[in-house]
């Protein structure tokens, strides 16, 4: 296993669930209620030393009982090495704590996670719709059982505002 | 030169001659318009790229007196809308188009401006021609600079025919 993996197993046994490593790059999969402790550990750790979040993003497995992944990925400008760090999240309680308070960069990608796939952040300062409208009805677009062929917009999309002359 | 210019003076322009000519007001004032119209920058997408092109000295956009790209639109008769509308960005085009003064022209540049493409989707609007009146489509994705120029000088033909000196009734857009 790879040494930063170990590392984060001996801090977190609870939390810690998995290690992947592919072509080079570290993958770890934590339980959720820890998650906020791990990526604390991994910026505030001098060892760790994440002081960069690169990306923040969600997948959506619709027959995995647990259907939601949420996936962060750090790096570190001073070490120059990368985690990626990924949880699963179910439907009926799709809320994950926010990194906001740790890395101020992930306010506008968690709220992106929000506006499409619908995961709520606590304690995030400002979730709200970031890409769509905030008055936007049809739910969180980039879930799987949003329709691929959409909902005929062309057809009834409506005419928005009136002339003034 | 498009004016059906009565040439009484039988001197040449070139020799210092004014001469006298005749033509109505309504012509004149039409023909000052279509040679000057100043465009509002409003690239979104790829599009905005061949309009660019079109500004650049290979195809000088500005032989048809629609060079002088203005990124204000209190400044600006031509809004030339280049590219995917966004949702979001639909209020945003409104809002600009209303600031621009009258007499104003717009072209639908590309086909997700005309129509929003194959972007049957749950952010793009259908075809900016549902919230803000157009005068021209350009079909292409994205058109060349010489289909642009075609867009330009079929809404100059137009600005040509059009009625200065009687105030029409607002248009509606269709709801």
């Amino acid at each position: 296993m790879h040494p930063i993996a170990e590392k984060i197993q001996q801090a977190f046994p609870d939390a810690f669930q998995q290690a992947v490593e592919w072509r080079g790059d570290l993958t770890i999969h934590v339980a959720r209620e820890h998650l906020h402790a791990v990526c604390r550990y991994l910026h505030d750790d001098p060892a760790m030393d994440y002081d960069y979040i690169v990306h923040a993003s969600s997948v959506d497995w619709p027959d995995h009982p647990e259907r939601f992944e949420v996936v962060y990925e750090f790096y570190s400008i001073q070490r120059r090495h990368r985690i990626r760090v990924k949880t699963r999240v179910p439907e009926d309680d799709c809320v994950v704590d926010s990194m906001t308070d740790i890395w101020k960069g992930a306010d506008f990608m968690e709220r992106e996670v929000y506006d499409m796939m619908g995961i709520r952040f606590r304690n995030h300062p400002n979730l709200m719709r970031i890409l769509l409208p905030d008055d936007y009805p049809e739910g969180f677009p980039l879930r799987k059982d949003f329709p691929l062929r959409g909902k005929g917009w062309r057809d009834t999309f409506p005419f928005i505002g009136e002339k003034t002359g | 030169m498009g004016l059906n210019l009565i040439q009484v003076s039988r001197g040449h322009d070139k020799d210092g001659d004014l001469g006298i000519t005749l033509t109505t007001l309504e012509k004149a004032v039409n023909w000052a318009r279509k040679g000057s119209l100043w465009p509002m920058t409003f690239g979104l997408a790829c599009c905005a790229i061949e309009m660019i092109a079109a500004v650049s000295a290979r195809y000088d956009i500005d032989r048809y007196g629609a060079g002088v790209f203005r990124a204000s639109p209190r400044q600006s008769d031509l809004m030339i809308v280049a590219g995917t509308v966004c949702v979001r960005m639909a209020p945003v085009i409104r809002k600009i188009y209303d600031q621009m003064p009258e007499p104003r022209y717009v072209i639908a540049m590309g086909s997700c401006a005309t129509s929003g493409n194959i972007y049957d989707s749950y952010s793009v609007v259908q075809g900016v021609d549902r919230f803000i009146p157009v005068d021209m489509y350009v079909p292409g994705c994205p058109p060349t600079p010489e289909a642009l120029f075609d867009g330009i000088l079929k809404l100059q033909e137009q600005i040509m025919q059009r009625r200065v000196l009687y105030r029409k009734p607002p248009e509606q857009v269709k709801a």
